[in-house]
C-alpha cells in the first residue's frame, strides 16, 4: 500500500535518512522504532509532503507522493497525528474534528455564505459524525472545550479523532502513547486494533513505548541514525542483537 | 435570549431614523460602513492571521469605483454599483494577495502599508478619471425609481447591505470555509494535513476581505457624498486595525462592536483632532494588556456564534 524506496534526506549536511526502504501492506499495523533522532518523524514528514527527500521514492497505492502538495496527499487518504501535538489550540475540540473532515465536506465559500439548506444539512451530519468520533476517543464530554486547554494525553486522542474524520486509508501515528499512562496506553492499543480490524485501516506508527509496539504491531522496522538496522515481527526484532545493542541496550544503560 | 435580542435590535435599527436627529442617522450609517470593513479585515487578520495595514486602500478603490461609475453611468442601480465596487476591489485584493502569499507578519504588514500609499498616489495622479486632489462629488444613488438623497434613505441602503453582509460573514465563519481559515491561523501544518489548501484559502481571504471593504467603500461614497484622496490615508488603515483589536480578533460580533466604538470615539473627539492618535494608541495598548481577546471576549455567551 505504501512503499518507501531508497529514501535519503539530509539537513545541513547531516544525513537524517540513508537509503531507507520498507513496504507497508494493506490492513497492516506497521511500527517504526529507534532511538531519538533516528529519523522516524522525518519519514512521516516526507510521506505527508512537508519535506522533500534528496533521493528515493514514496508510492501510495502505486501513485508517486513526492509530486503532490501536502493537502493533496491528505486527500489521497493519508491522515496523521503529530509528535508534539498540533491541535488547533484556540478552537473547540468539535471544530478540530470538523476541520479534519474538510476534504470530505462540499460546502464551498459561496454556498456557505448564502447558508443554503443543503449546507446546514451537511453541517449537521458532520457535527453528529464529529461527536461520534470524539466519543470514540473518550472525549465525548469535551466537545465544547478549547483544545489547547486539554491535557497532553487528551490532545493526542483528539488528533486521532481529527485524523479519522478524514476517513483515511492510511493512518500515521507519531508517538501516540507519549505522555499517556499505562491504562490510557491499553485503551489506545485497543482503539488502534479496532481501527484495523473493524474498518480495515492501515496504520503506520512511530513509537517509543515498547509495550504498545510489541502488543499491536504486525511488523516492525528499526532505525538507527537514519538507517534500517532490523526488520521483522515484534518477536524477531526483540531477539535481534543489533536492535538490543542500538535501542533496547541503550535504554537499559 | 438571542432571538429576543435580535428582534428588539432589528426593530430599533429599522425605526432609528424616526427616533433620533439626522446627524445620528448619518453617524449610524458610518458605524455600519465601518463594521463591514472591520468584518472584512477580521476575516483576513483575525481569522487567517494575515495582518493588513492597507485596508484604507481597498476602501478607497471601492469608493472611487462606485463614485466614478455613478458619474459616468447614472442609470446603473445602486445595488449593481456596489456589487461592481466590491468585485473590482476583490480583483485588486487578488492582485495584492497572490504575491503576498510568501509574506508573513511584519513583512506582510509592510507590503500592505505600501499598497495603501500606492492607491492614494494612483488616485492623485489619475486625475482624468478621479479628478485628483480636487475630489469627486458623488451623485445621488438610485434604486429603481427611488432617489436615495436623504440621510434616512442612505441609512436604509447601508443597513440593508450591512445586514446581508453580516449574515453572510456569520454563515462563512460557521461553516467549512471559516473553519479552514481558522485552521490556517492555528497551525499551518495541521491544516495542510487535514486537506486544507493553504495558498487557495489565504488568497480567498484576501479577495473576500477586499470585497467587503470595497462594498463598504462604495457605501461610504454615497453616505458622505464627497470623496478625496486625503480621506483614505494610512491613519484610516490603522483605525480599521484598531476596530478589530478592540472588538476582538476572530469575532464577527466583535468586529461590529469595535467599529461602533472607534467610529463614535472619532466623532466625540472631533474637537481634539491632534490628540486622537495618542488616545487611540493608549486604548490599543490598554486593550492588548488587559483584554487581549477584545470586547468580544467579555460579551455574554448568547452573543457568541452558536457552535
Amino acid at each position: 500500500m505504501l512503499s518507501v524506496e531508497d529514501l535519503s534526506i539530509s539537513f545541513g549536511g547531516l544525513a537524517a535518512l540513508g537509503a531507507l526502504s520498507f513496504e507497508v501492506a494493506e490492513r497492516e499495523i506497521f511500527a517504526l522504532i529507534g532511538p531519538n533522532g533516528a529519523g522516524k518523524s522525518t519519514v512521516f514528514n516526507i510521506v505527508t509532503g512537508l519535506y522533500r527527500p534528496s533521493a528515493g521514492r514514496v508510492r501510495f497505492r502505486g501513485e508517486d507522493l513526492l509530486a503532490l502538495a501536502p493537502h493533496r496527499i491528505a486527500r489521497r487518504g493519508i491522515a496523521r497525528t503529530f509528535q508534539n501535538t498540533e491541535v488547533f489550540r484556540q478552537l473547540t475540540t468539535l471544530d478540530n474534528v470538523l476541520i479534519g473532515r474538510h476534504a470530505l465536506l462540499r460546502a464551498g465559500f459561496l454556498r456557505g455564505a448564502l447558508g443554503l439548506p443543503a449546507v446546514w444539512r451537511e453541517e449537521a451530519a458532520a457535527r453528529a459524525g464529529a461527536r461520534a468520533l470524539l466519543a470514540r476517543v473518550g472525549l465525548a464530554d469535551a466537545a465544547g472545550v478549547q483544545a489547547g486547554s486539554l491535557p497532553l494525553g487528551a490532545q493526542k486522542r483528539l488528533e486521532i479523532a481529527r485524523a479519522l474524520a478524514a476517513e483515511p486509508k492510511l493512518l500515521l501515528l507519531d508517538e501516540p502513547a507519549g505522555g499517556l499512562n499505562p491504562t490510557e496506553t491499553q485503551t489506545l492499543m485497543e482503539l488502534i486494533r479496532g481501527l484495523r480490524d473493524a474498518e480495515g485501516l492501515t496504520v503506520l506508527v512511530v513509537e517509543h513505548d515498547m509495550e504498545l509496539v510489541m502488543g499491536i504491531s504486525d511488523r516492525v522496522v528499526v532505525l538507527n541514525y537514519g538507517r534500517k538496522i532490523s526488520s521483522g515481527s515484534p518477536r524477531e526484532i526483540a531477539a535481534d542483537p543489533a536492535v538490543i545493542e542500538a535501542y533496547l541496550g541503550s535504554e537499559e544503560a | 435570549m438571542r432571538r429576543a435580542a435580535l428582534g428588539a435590535g432589528s426593530a430599533l435599527l429599522l425605526l432609528w431614523p424616526f427616533l433620533v436627529p439626522r446627524y445620528f442617522v448619518f453617524l449610524t450609517s458610518l458605524v455600519v460602513v465601518n463594521a463591514i470593513v472591520a468584518i472584512g479585515l477580521n476575516l483576513l487578520s483575525g481569522y487567517t492571521n494575515q495582518l493588513s495595514f492597507g485596508h484604507a486602500g481597498f476602501f478607497a478603490v471601492g469608493a472611487y469605483v462606485a463614485a466614478v461609475l455613478t458619474l459616468r453611468a447614472p442609470g446603473v442601480p445602486v445595488v449593481a454599483t456596489l456589487v461592481l465596487a466590491g468585485l473590482a476591489t476583490a480583483l485588486v485584493g487578488l492582485a495584492l494577495g497572490i504575491p503576498c502569499l510568501r509574506l508573513e507578519g511584519l513583512y506582510l504588514a509592510m507590503a500592505t502599508l505600501a499598497f495603501g500609499f500606492v492607491v492614494v498616489e494612483a488616485i492623485q495622479n489619475l486625475d482624468w478619471l478621479t479628478r485628483g486632489n480636487d475630489g469627486v462629488a458623488v451623485p445621488t444613488a438610485h434604486l429603481g425609481p427611488l432617489a436615495l438623497a436623504s440621510d434616512a434613505a442612505k441609512y436604509y441602503l447601508v443597513l440593508g447591505v450591512g445586514a446581508l453582509m453580516v449574515a453572510a460573514a456569520v454563515n462563512i465563519t460557521r461553516t467549512r470555509t471559516g473553519r479552514a481559515l481558522l485552521a490556517i491561523r492555528e497551525s499551518e501544518i495541521a491544516a495542510q494535513a487535514s486537506g486544507v489548501h493553504l495558498a487557495a484559502y489565504r488568497t480567498l481571504a484576501f479577495a473576500v476581505s477586499a470585497f467587503y471593504t470595497g462594498v463598504a467603500g462604495g457605501l461610504f461614497a454615497f453616505v458622505v457624498g464627497f470623496i478625496s484622496p486625503d480621506a483614505f490615508d494610512v491613519f484610516l488603515s490603522v483605525d480599521f486595525v484598531a476596530m478589530i483589536i478592540i472588538g476582538g480578533l476572530g469575532s464577527i460580533p466583535g468586529s461590529v462592536v469595535g467599529a461602533a466604538v472607534i467610529t463614535l470615539l472619532y466623532d466625540w473627539l472631533a474637537a481634539f483632532q491632534n490628540y486622537r492618535p495618542l488616545l487611540f494608541g493608549l486604548i490599543l495598548i490598554g486593550c492588548m494588556l488587559f483584554m487581549p481577546g477584545g470586547i468580544a471576549s467579555r460579551m455574554p455567551k448568547w452573543t457568541q456564534q452558536a457552535q
